[in-house]
């Protein structure tokens, strides 16, 4: 089994992962993330390393059936309630900072 | 340079459930803003998501129907994106395992018979609805379309040209709402393509750089949008530019794509399955039941119709439509002694015209099968003429009622009757000597002018053949 390519993670991936988060970071804060996050892959390296052929991959740790519904409507109104939680609504919209494709 | 056009489709079905995929918000479409819009739905802290059984079974029918195979482990997955629609920041969906893969569906052009591969179905969720007009420089959020079950359904890029797309699109929408999966209304936006078109010279293997056009409502925007983009293609390249992959979206407006201000990095969906949701499984039982419950498919229908009732290839074209049309048809069928092409031809004439005046489907028609086929019958017994039914269908579309009474209370029996006939012939006869004599020295024609007459003398009411005969055997003397 060949060691996996470590890749180290660069400051432009770190802007980008954190623009595609929408999390707004210092520059302090991208040394200090850097190396964490640097630190998380060198695990992640070490387990690309373990031999997983003939494993069959594992979507959910847990081992149990997926609950399912019966397809009934058990949800009422509530949209009052809702929107009393919201900073601005109008004629039943949540309203938001303008968006444009 | 010759072209070849090449066009793959997506196409979001959104499935026919009372409740939401996730939650047990209601689907129903038309209601006020956020009325449907509950606390999973609008991803409130805490909340978690159960799946619908109901949509999974459609998933099921749908892979059943195109002979595909369906998973029996299939994963979801979140696809993170922000938009103010979206509330979670991803959407739930499935990428790695999708819950059905492969499949076929066969379309029919003008240059005959085609199969075009699928690709895959999978489940996931709709998102809400952007307005963004009218709120003073805000946007304006209704969540009630959040959490609606939608199976995204991809073709393999095997169509050649936008006839093929098109006719496609129409074989899709055909079944998934003949298997009762999806309304199919186009216009609330339950049946929605996007197609993925590109370009490369003929005998070319590699394909050319594609472009996706989004969220086309309408089979006529679909195929006009098609070949925009593909005579926007082949200018640009003809005149020494390149394809840039990137998704457009189609103003009907102004006939032209145009791209979509580009999300640049945000293609990047960073996919990963949602810990939220365990894999589905789906037994060997489930999929039997779901079996034993399908109707017969509308391939098997048409050839039926061929083969079994002898009817033309476009007629079982016709008749097997919509599931509708063929439902009326066949609880027609036996009500007229099983005469197919008379059945036929009232459903795919009169009645098809009717419906389409009043811009209705065969289940809500003004006119059931019971009352067509009382009117038929007497159509095939000869109580009535052809011309007679047409009326009497519009008196029984206008003012509702059965045949059997209307014939009787407008007198419209139909006089078959030898000895009445011989009566209004004999009048004639004796009201114009003249003719008669022109008739027996050889002037045929003159023979029209009788059966006219005797029509009018019979309120509208003799049968023509008979009246022929009677006519035929008391001219001759």
């Amino acid at each position: 089994m060949p060691e996996a390519d470590a890749v180290a993670l660069t400051e432009t991936d770190l802007k980008r992962l954190a623009s595609l988060a929408r999390l707004r970071l210092e520059s302090s804060e991208l040394v200090v993330l850097k190396d964490q996050l640097g630190g998380v892959l060198d695990l992640v390296d070490q387990l690309q390393a373990v031999d997983t052929r003939g494993v069959e991959p594992l979507a959910h740790a847990l081992d149990l059936e997926l609950p399912l519904r019966e397809d009934v409507v058990t949800e009422v109104n509530r949209r009052e309630q809702f929107q009393s939680m919201s900073p601005q609504v109008e004629s039943g919209l949540y309203l938001v900072p303008k968006v444009i494709e | 340079m010759n072209w070849e056009v090449v066009i793959g489709l997506e196409t979001h079905a959104q499935l026919a459930t009372h409740s939401k995929i996730f939650s047990g918000s209601s689907t129903a479409f038309g209601a006020a803003p956020n009325v449907q819009a509950n606390a999973v739905d609008l991803a409130l802290p805490g909340v978690l998501p159960v799946l619908n059984r109901a949509a999974v079974t459609c998933a099921i029918r749908f892979g059943l129907a195109t002979g595909a195979h369906i998973a029996e482990s299939s994963v979801f997955a979140r696809k993170n994106y922000f938009y103010p629609d979206l509330p979670k920041g991803y959407q739930i969906s499935q990428y790695e395992i999708p819950v059905v893969s492969g499949g076929v569906l066969t379309i029919r052009t003008e240059s005959g018979e085609k199969t075009i591969r699928l690709t895959r179905a999978h489940l996931e969720e709709d998102a809400g609805k952007s307005l963004h007009e009218d709120f003073h420089g805000l946007s304006g959020i209704d969540l009630n379309r959040a959490g609606t079950p939608l199976l995204e359904i991809v073709s393999e890029p095997d169509m050649r040209s936008p006839a093929e797309a098109v006719a496609y699109a129409r074989m899709l929408h055909r079944l998934v709402t003949w298997i009762g999966i999806c309304d199919g209304n186009m216009q609330e936006g339950s049946f929605r393509c996007d197609a993925n078109v590109s370009i490369r010279p003929q005998g070319q293997e590699a394909f050319g750089t594609r472009c996706e056009i989004k969220n086309l409502n309408s089979f006529r925007f679909l195929e006009k949008a098609m070949h925009y983009e593909i005579q926007r293609q082949i200018e640009l390249v003809e005149s020494g530019g390149v394809v840039i992959q990137e998704t457009r979206l189609y103003d009907p407006e102004r006939d032209e794509t145009r791209p979509m201000r580009s999300k640049e990095d945000a293609q990047d969906y960073r996919y990963f399955p949602d810990p939220d949701l365990l894999p589905l499984h789906i037994t060997a039982d489930w999929v039997e039941q779901v079996r034993a419950q399908m109707p017969e498919l509308p391939e098997a229908m048409q050839q039926r119709f061929v083969n079994d009732l002898g009817l033309s290839a476009y007629d079982a074209g016709v008749l097997t439509g919509s599931r509708a049309t063929a439902q009326y048809f066949l609880q027609l069928l036996p009500l007229v002694e099983d005469d197919a092409k008379l059945c036929a031809n009232w459903v795919t004439g009169e009645l098809s015209a009717a419906l389409h005046r009043d811009g209705v489907t065969e289940e809500s028609s003004r006119i059931s099968p019971q009352q067509l086929g009382g009117l038929l019958k007497r159509v095939k017994d000869g109580t009535i003429s052809s011309k007679m039914a047409k009326e009497l269908f519009e008196a029984l579309w206008t003012d509702g009622g059965d045949a059997d009474t209307l014939i009787e209370s407008r007198g419209l029996r139909q006089i078959s009757d030898a000895g009445a006939l011989e009566d209004i012939v004999g009048a004639l006869m004796a009201e114009h000597p003249a003719q008669v004599a022109e008739y027996r020295a050889g002037k045929e024609k003159v023979f029209g002018f009788f059966v006219g007459r005797a029509m009018k003398a019979s309120g509208g009411r003799a049968n023509p053949e008979q009246l022929n005969a009677v006519l035929k055997r008391k001219l001759a003397g």
